[in-house]
């Protein structure tokens, strides 16, 4: 007999349906309520908190938030895509609005009044009189939520919200500001020891000698591991450690292999590769239209490789007790990591505990995953001991993985009047996504730098690329939603790697709305057009015309404004993914003695919003992040190593150098939520750009915007 | 070799027993279970790490032990608690002036120093004071504005 076919429930309440994984009530009058989704600095633990407060009626103080643990929490899949809102918030509202109904509903029996009658107020239900009560807490609750979700009760409606769209103080920034431990770098448990990794000195290269005596001799060291091409050291205190790393890498000699390309011909490298795989990503077409054409333009963007570069290098910590495997990391899927170590290791699933626990700024697959794997293999080699193992800085520059390098063309036709009449984009890149993740593949892999190492390697788990459906990868935001009658995208998927790449803030947006809104401002040149009104002339979509409009009128953007030639600026407009937020973006940029960006205004539209000022830091956030990539950032290397090591040989944006920022918030209460994480990734970029033609009339098309292209575009 | 080493930690005698040339940083996080500052380069190029010394802010990843004997260091842990905050961590939390948090005690202890010399600093003045503090999650603005209320309020409890 066949199981009936389940009802499809919204979000990750789909594949997380029992009730009771959501929330429990606790002895003491508090609810814990249980996320798949993680903190990465982006405050997603207390807007689930907020949700689940909201939808059950009672005060944040009651709730007790876990996040991220494969013994207590639903498997969300990764922290990642802007998706946290959309999926676990809409995940965790249904399941508390359930949660409440049903007590409600036993409420209603044992009070003897009927349901519609009662009314909640911080978990406590009562009738019109008040008299005649009880809380969540005295009811049968563990029995109530012993079930599966139906998704049959809706929850509140946007206009009865009193805790959702408030602008509530995140739960973990008062530990951060006064020290009190609360990372992964801050965990000890009794006997724990620290760890360090020995890396080679570029990718591909094989350990030659190495004198693993040596280094056991040097003071506190309790374990040196040298397992194929891994080397890691294991050793009493962190300063030992950190010694004896050193002197294992005097000691370790390599047979290196160059990298395929170095800096400059990265690009044409990529692009040439005879395996690349063309695809349509996109296509429609009007003969008519295209019959109008008078003038063509072509022009080809192009983006270096951008490091993740948290403040905090990776860290985690290990500890294997009998066969039970403990750990802690910050990865942003603790289901996945668990499911790629186990492949690792060769072990079970149930003999391995992932514990997330929150790690430095997060944008992306960064080494969070990797470091795990580390942390395990050094505690293994320290006989089961904990582990602490933190990248040094060196070791986070060199080997997490990149955003790739990419190349975006764009072709446009305009017609008599300047109007689009044909668009055409063409995408290199890597695919954008590398992560550990459970999928059952046909032979091992994974994903986890150190497995690729090791004596008995797993295979390098294959790239992926997120389907457009999901908003895309490499052609993310490579679609454009102005109202143009014919467009056609292809991406020339690479399967190469000369550097190490995966998922970074915005995936293929970066590169892509840097190309499409460049280009938008030449094709509004070309047309003699105003950049904004040439936009607006373009687009249909109502809530992308309002942040086009609110941007520029805030901005005090003025058609046809001339420039001092010492300062420009420049307009951008994008919708994530074509269907998350919008972001419209000004920007203000003066030339000397660097270029530097001097005002940044913004409107954003992300739909429904849970906690406007936490919108309103990641935009801020991703403004001076995207402002980074745009004038400084390119992971430097040539045909021997990679040469950013360091935050000399990586340069980011610094404070005298941060921009007065003004971000302007559309709130559509009724709207679904779209997420904020990721929005300011393309346009900013495109609107330095579009600013500093603004300036001096010239045009560049290769990110970093740097002083020395400037000069050399200027010759 | 290992020596002893004493030096005041947040106005209580310490006594350490390490190398001499061990960064006070893992001093503070390991021995003395301080974990407010942070390990963020190893190399006095990203500030996570920095607490005052005799009042003046230093990266305590390259100070050595040996330098600090005798000695009066503050962190994080030393300017106020969870329960009774310092004026500048009270306008970070109101400001909500973290993303990921990482850098934000370094940040403060630069700007502890800056305001114990310069009570009433222009922006420009904080973002020189912090010029050797990297933030990667781009909250500076909030922290210039959190340390301008911290500023306000010091002045006004005087």
């Amino acid at each position: 007999m066949n199981a009936p076919a389940k009802t499809k429930l919204p979000g990750s309440l789909d594949s997380n349906r029992r009730l009771d994984q959501w929330l429990k009530f606790e002895t003491d009058n508090t609810v814990t309520v249980y996320t798949g989704k993680v903190e990465i600095g982006q405050g997603v633990v207390t807007a689930m908190a907020q949700i689940a407060a909201e939808e059950l009626d009672v005060t944040l103080a009651k709730v007790r938030m876990v996040a991220g643990d494969t013994v207590l929490t639903p498997d969300e899949g990764h922290t990642s895509g802007s998706r946290s809102i959309d999926e676990g918030g809409s995940a965790m509202r249904y399941a508390c609005a359930e949660a409440r109904d049903l007590l409600l509903k036993a409420a209603a029996k044992q009070l003897d009044i009927p349901a519609d009658k009662l009314s909640v107020e911080d978990g406590v239900i009562s009738g019109f009189d008040r008299i005649r009560k009880v809380s969540y807490w005295q009811l049968p609750h563990a029995e109530l939520l012993a079930r599966e979700a139906t998704a049959s009760v809706k929850p509140k409606a946007a206009s009865l919200h009193s805790i959702v769209g408030t602008a509530v103080q995140r739960f973990d920034i008062p530990d951060k500001a006064t020290g009190t431990p609360r990372y992964v770098q801050d965990i000890e448990v009794p006997g724990m020891l620290f760890g360090r990794v020995v890396r080679p000195p570029s990718y591909d290269a094989t350990l030659k000698s190495f004198d693993a005596e040596t280094i056991r001799k040097l003071p506190g060291v309790v374990a040196v591991l040298r397992d194929g091409n891994f080397i890691g050291v294991v050793a009493e205190r962190e300063e030992q450690a950190v010694k004896a790393r050193t002197a294992a890498l005097k000691s370790a000699h390599w047979q290196e292999v160059p990298i395929a390309a170095d800096e400059a011909g990265m690009h044409e490298y990529l692009r040439t590769r005879p395996g690349n795989k063309a695809a349509v990503m996109a296509e429609r077409t009007d003969a008519a239209a295209k019959a109008r054409a008078k003038t063509t333009l072509d022009a080809r963007y192009t983006k270096p490789y951008i490091a993740h570069a948290s403040i905090g290098p990776s860290c985690a910590l290990a500890r294997i007790d009998g066969i039970r495997i403990e750990v802690w990391s910050h990865s942003q899927g603790v289901y996945q990591l668990r499911y790629d170590l186990a492949t690792v290791l060769k072990m079970d699933l149930d003999s391995i505990i992932v514990h997330h626990a929150e790690g430095s700024g997060c944008y992306g697959h960064n080494g969070a995953d990797d470091v795990a794997l580390d942390a395990v293999l050094l505690s293994r080699a320290a006989g089961g001991r904990p582990v602490q193992v933190q990248w040094m800085r060196d070791d986070e520059f060199a080997w997490e993985p990149y955003s790739p390098a990419m190349t975006t063309d764009v072709h446009a036709a305009l017609d008599e009047s300047g109007t689009i009449v044909d668009w055409s984009v063409e995408v290199w890149s890597n695919g954008h996504s590398q992560r550990p993740n459970s999928i059952t593949t046909p032979s091992p892999v994974s994903s986890l730098l150190s497995a690729w190492y090791i004596e008995n390697p797993v295979a390098r788990r294959p790239q992926a690329d997120p389907p457009m459906a999901g908003g895309g990868g490499m052609a993310r935001n490579a679609p454009v939603i102005y109202a143009l009658p014919n467009e056609r995208v292809v991406a020339h998927r690479v399967e190469e790697q000369p550097l190490r790449a995966s998922a970074l803030r915005g995936l293929g947006a970066i590169c892509n709305v840097f190309a499409v809104e460049s280009f938008m401002d030449e094709c509004a040149a070309a047309a003699g057009a105003d950049p904004v009104e040439y936009r607006l002339r373009h687009m249909q979509d109502p809530r992308a015309r309002a942040v086009i409009e609110l941007a520029a009128q805030k901005a005090g953007w003025k058609a046809g404004a001339q420039s001092d030639g010492a300062s420009g600026r420049g307009f951008a407009f994008s919708q994530y993914k074509n269907g998350y937020g919008y972001m419209a973006v000004v920007i203000d940029l003066a030339l000397e003695p660097d270029p530097h960006v001097t005002r940044a205004v913004a409107a954003v539209d992300v739909g429904q919003v849970i906690n406007p000022d936490g919108v309103i830091n990641q935009a801020e956030g991703g403004i001076v992040q995207a402002i980074s990539w745009a004038l400084k950032e390119q992971v430097r290397h040539d045909r021997a190593r990679v040469l950013s090591r360091d935050w000399e040989t990586y340069p980011i944006l610094t404070f005298p150098e941060i921009p007065t920022i003004e971000i302007h918030l559309i709130d559509h209460p009724e709207e679904k939520p779209l997420g904020a994480g990721e929005i300011a990734a393309g346009p900013v970029p495109a609107a330095v750009a579009n600013a500093l033609y603004h300036a001096l009339g010239v045009r560049l098309r290769d990110m970093p915007l740097t002083r020395e292209k400037i000069a050399a575009a200027l010759v | 070799m290992s020596e002893s080493v004493s030096l005041t930690v947040n106005g209580a005698p310490q006594t350490v027993h390490a190398e001499t040339d061990t960064p006070l940083l893992y001093i503070l996080r390991n021995d003395l279970k301080l974990k407010g500052a942070k390990f963020g380069c190893g190399l006095g190029q990203c500030g996570a790490c920095m607490v005052l010394v005799d009042g003046h802010n230093v990266m305590s990843c390259e100070v050595p032990l040996w330098s600090v004997a005798g000695k009066s260091v503050t962190t994080i842990e030393g300017l106020g608690t969870l329960k009774e905050q310092h004026a500048l961590q009270r306008a970070f939390i109101g400001e909500q002036a973290a993303q990921c948090g990482y850098c934000m005690s370094g940040v403060i202890m630069t700007a502890a120093a800056l305001l114990s010399k310069n009570p009433d600093p222009s922006e420009d003045e904080i973002k020189q004071a912090l010029a050797r503090n990297l933030c990667r999650c781009g909250t500076h603005t909030r922290m210039i504005k959190a340390v301008q209320r911290a500023a306000r309020d010091m002045r006004g409890a005087q």
